[in-house]
């Protein structure tokens, strides 16, 4: 035990290091709860004001249903693309391989900023498209196309490819096959993929400020709100509360994803 | 029992990877309800034959019929084969019932036909009330008799075999020698079996193929393959062969006298390989047609001095290796145990002498 506290230099700089990670963090949800619409200390005493105010507010709720719908679109478009490249690359002889997996990838090392003047530029000048949850949906699948692939091709890369002739071999077609053999055995890859786009498309503000005309997505909002500084309790508490959303589903599927580990 | 009746026909099948050969211009018949084991060293192109059957891989060249049908543009699904791979392939995220009944469900059953089906197969199989484990939860032999179940209730013509005994040990493997043979009998199909293990070949087959890169060098049945081979790869492959050479001095009716150099006059039978005077041939000779004596015969053919090298024991026989004069290779000379005599019957270094009959021997062209 004692081994284990020590109090030495090394505990401090962890010690030091976790304050620098989490603090910040938890600063929202204890502010969130705080009497007073100035974010100092000391704190003047306990309300639930903020969220009452939060589930009022309109502009608020509208925002987080955009970026809910988003999320949820691109998370299930990104994944299906990404199994279907994923499929294609796990392939024992594809020619060109190497060729296509950095164009699939490549959209991970442009920088977003470039990408939405980009976008934007051909959204509005060549094809002349309205600006809308639309056109920031399409941006989110180009970004978030590239973690889906990566996920979902290490998912299949371990994946016994007689397992898909046996089934052939036992009568299915091979649309069958996908559906009986391959998506349920990349299944936790596909939740992982999920997992991710969502949070990448929930949290994402460039590409959105460049794309989404008035259509504001929550990042959007809470960023246009931290100009009225009565309006900032109201955004700590929603914060505080996607914090918690955030925190459940992560534990959720970590949760699932050991269920599933100590099955095998 | 060689069945007469043709299944299945290679014609002329060639398969190439690149420029790597795996298969190369290979032809032959295989009966109906016949055990057909491929035979090879691994690479030698068995298991891209068996591919091929099962429509995994198309060939190069050539053609297979099954049943007179042409099988080119029939895909693995709509083939009237089922295959047992060779790591089995059970599908892990099923528990052994849905395993089983996998390949019954396009064809949409009633729920308690089908759990009356997958009840059966278990029963034969072995594993009654093994339905709702998973596969994780199975020993080796067990998902061995899995996939196998999982082929048959599909009822197929032809069954193709993967080297499904690979991975299994010695006392299971030998079990379920004797079961497949069983199975195969009781339900009368066709089995095509791929093996690198001989004796595995040897004690299940109707007949084998003998694969060498790509080749096939004899289709026979098993005591025919071992006692008369038809060239040299067959007869290192299977067993332990003793190969003397020498220079075709006189054929005489049903005798050929040979030269054999340091090691005297060589006489052998007639052989299925005519050779002509003059001709460089292999003897070959196993190791337990040769006699092993400790005292010198009266001088003449077949009748090798030697001195006695080590021992391997192999428990139900002993192989000792025999140095002659002369002769670049030890010679293998197998002896019975008839006692439980645990000393060696010659001490190593001692004089010996081998003697065989002309009719012990093959005689083989030098490839």
């Amino acid at each position: 035990m004692s081994r284990l506290f020590r109090f030495d230099a090394l505990f401090l700089y962890a010690v030091l290091y976790l304050l620098f990670l989490y603090a910040p963090v938890l600063l929202l949800p204890l502010f969130s709860f705080n009497d007073s619409i100035y974010i100092a200390f000391p704190l003047k005493g306990f309300t639930f004001e903020w969220y009452r105010q939060m589930a009022e507010n309109g502009p608020l709720i509208q925002a987080l249903q955009n970026s809910l719908k988003l999320a949820v679109t691109v998370s299930i478009i990104c994944t299906a693309l990404g199994l279907l490249a994923a499929k294609g690359l796990t392939r024992p002889y594809l020619p060109g391989k190497r060729l296509i997996t950095g164009l699939l990838l490549l959209p991970l090392v442009v920088p977003v900023l470039i990408l939405g003047i980009g976008l934007l530029v051909i959204a509005r000048q060549i094809f002349e498209i309205p600006l809308s949850l639309f056109t920031v949906g399409a941006g989110h699948v180009l970004l978030c196309l590239p973690f889906a692939t990566l996920v979902l091709t290490s998912r299949l890369e371990g994946f016994d490819r007689s397992l898909e002739e046996a089934s052939l071999d036992l009568g299915e077609s091979a649309w069958r096959t996908f559906w009986r053999v391959t998506v349920p055995l990349a299944l936790p890859g596909i939740v992982a993929s999920l997992l991710l786009c969502f949070t990448i498309s929930f949290d994402e503000f460039v590409l959105a400020f460049f794309l989404a005309g008035n259509e504001a997505t929550l990042p959007m909002f809470i960023f246009s709100q931290l100009r009225f500084p009565n309006k900032l309790p109201g955004v700590l508490a929603l914060g505080s509360l996607i914090l918690l959303f955030s925190f459940v589903a992560v534990a959720l599927s970590e949760w699932l994803r050991r269920q599933d580990v100590q099955a095998k | 029992m060689t069945a007469s009746e043709t299944y299945i026909s290679i014609r002329g099948v060639g398969k190439s990877f690149g420029a790597f050969q795996a298969v190369d211009d290979v032809s032959f018949d295989i009966g109906r309800g016949e055990f057909f084991s491929l035979l090879g060293p691994s690479g030698c192109g068995k298991t891209t034959l068996l591919r091929m059957l099962a429509g995994f891989e198309q060939p190069s060249r050539g053609e297979i019929l099954i049943d007179g049908q042409p099988m080119s543009n029939v895909a693995p699904n709509r083939r009237p084969t089922n295959m047992v791979f060779q790591n089995y392939a059970i599908f892990p995220h099923l528990d052994v019932r849905a395993n089983i009944g996998y390949g019954l469900a396009r064809l949409r059953l009633p729920k308690s036909e089908l759990n009356a089906i997958v009840d059966q197969a278990l029963e034969t199989i072995k594993l009654p009330g093994y339905g709702s484990r998973r596969p994780d939860q199975l020993s080796g032999g067990q998902r061995q008799r899995v996939a196998l179940a999982r082929a048959l209730v599909c009822k197929p013509k032809v069954l193709l075999l993967d080297e499904p005994l690979g991975a299994l040990d010695k006392k299971l493997r030998e079990e379920m020698q004797l079961e497949l043979r069983q199975i195969q009998r009781q339900v009368g199909i066709t089995f095509v079996f791929v093996t690198h293990d001989q004796e595995e070949a040897l004690t299940m087959s109707d007949r084998i193929a003998i694969m060498a890169k790509g080749k096939v060098l004899q289709i026979d049945t098993a005591t025919r393959i071992y006692e008369t081979p038809n060239c040299r790869t067959v007869a290192e492959f299977i067993g332990t062969m003793n190969f003397f050479d020498g220079v075709v001095k006189a054929v005489r009716g049903n005798e050929i006298e040979i030269d054999g150099g340091p090691l005297g006059t060589l006489l052998s039978g007639v052989s299925e390989h005519r050779p002509v005077t003059g001709e460089r041939v292999s003897l070959a000779v196993r190791p337990e047609k040769l006699r092993l004596l400790k005292s010198a015969p009266a001088p003449g053919p077949n009748m090798i001095a030697g001195r006695m090298g080590p021992e391997a024991y192999l428990g139900d026989r002993s192989h000792y290796y025999v140095e002659a004069a002369g002769h670049p290779r030890r010679i293998a000379v197998a002896t019975q145990k008839l006692t439980r005599s645990v000393e060696s019957c010659v001490d190593e270094g001692q004089g010996v002498w081998l003697n065989w009959t002309p009719e012990a021997c093959v005689l083989l062209p030098v490839s």
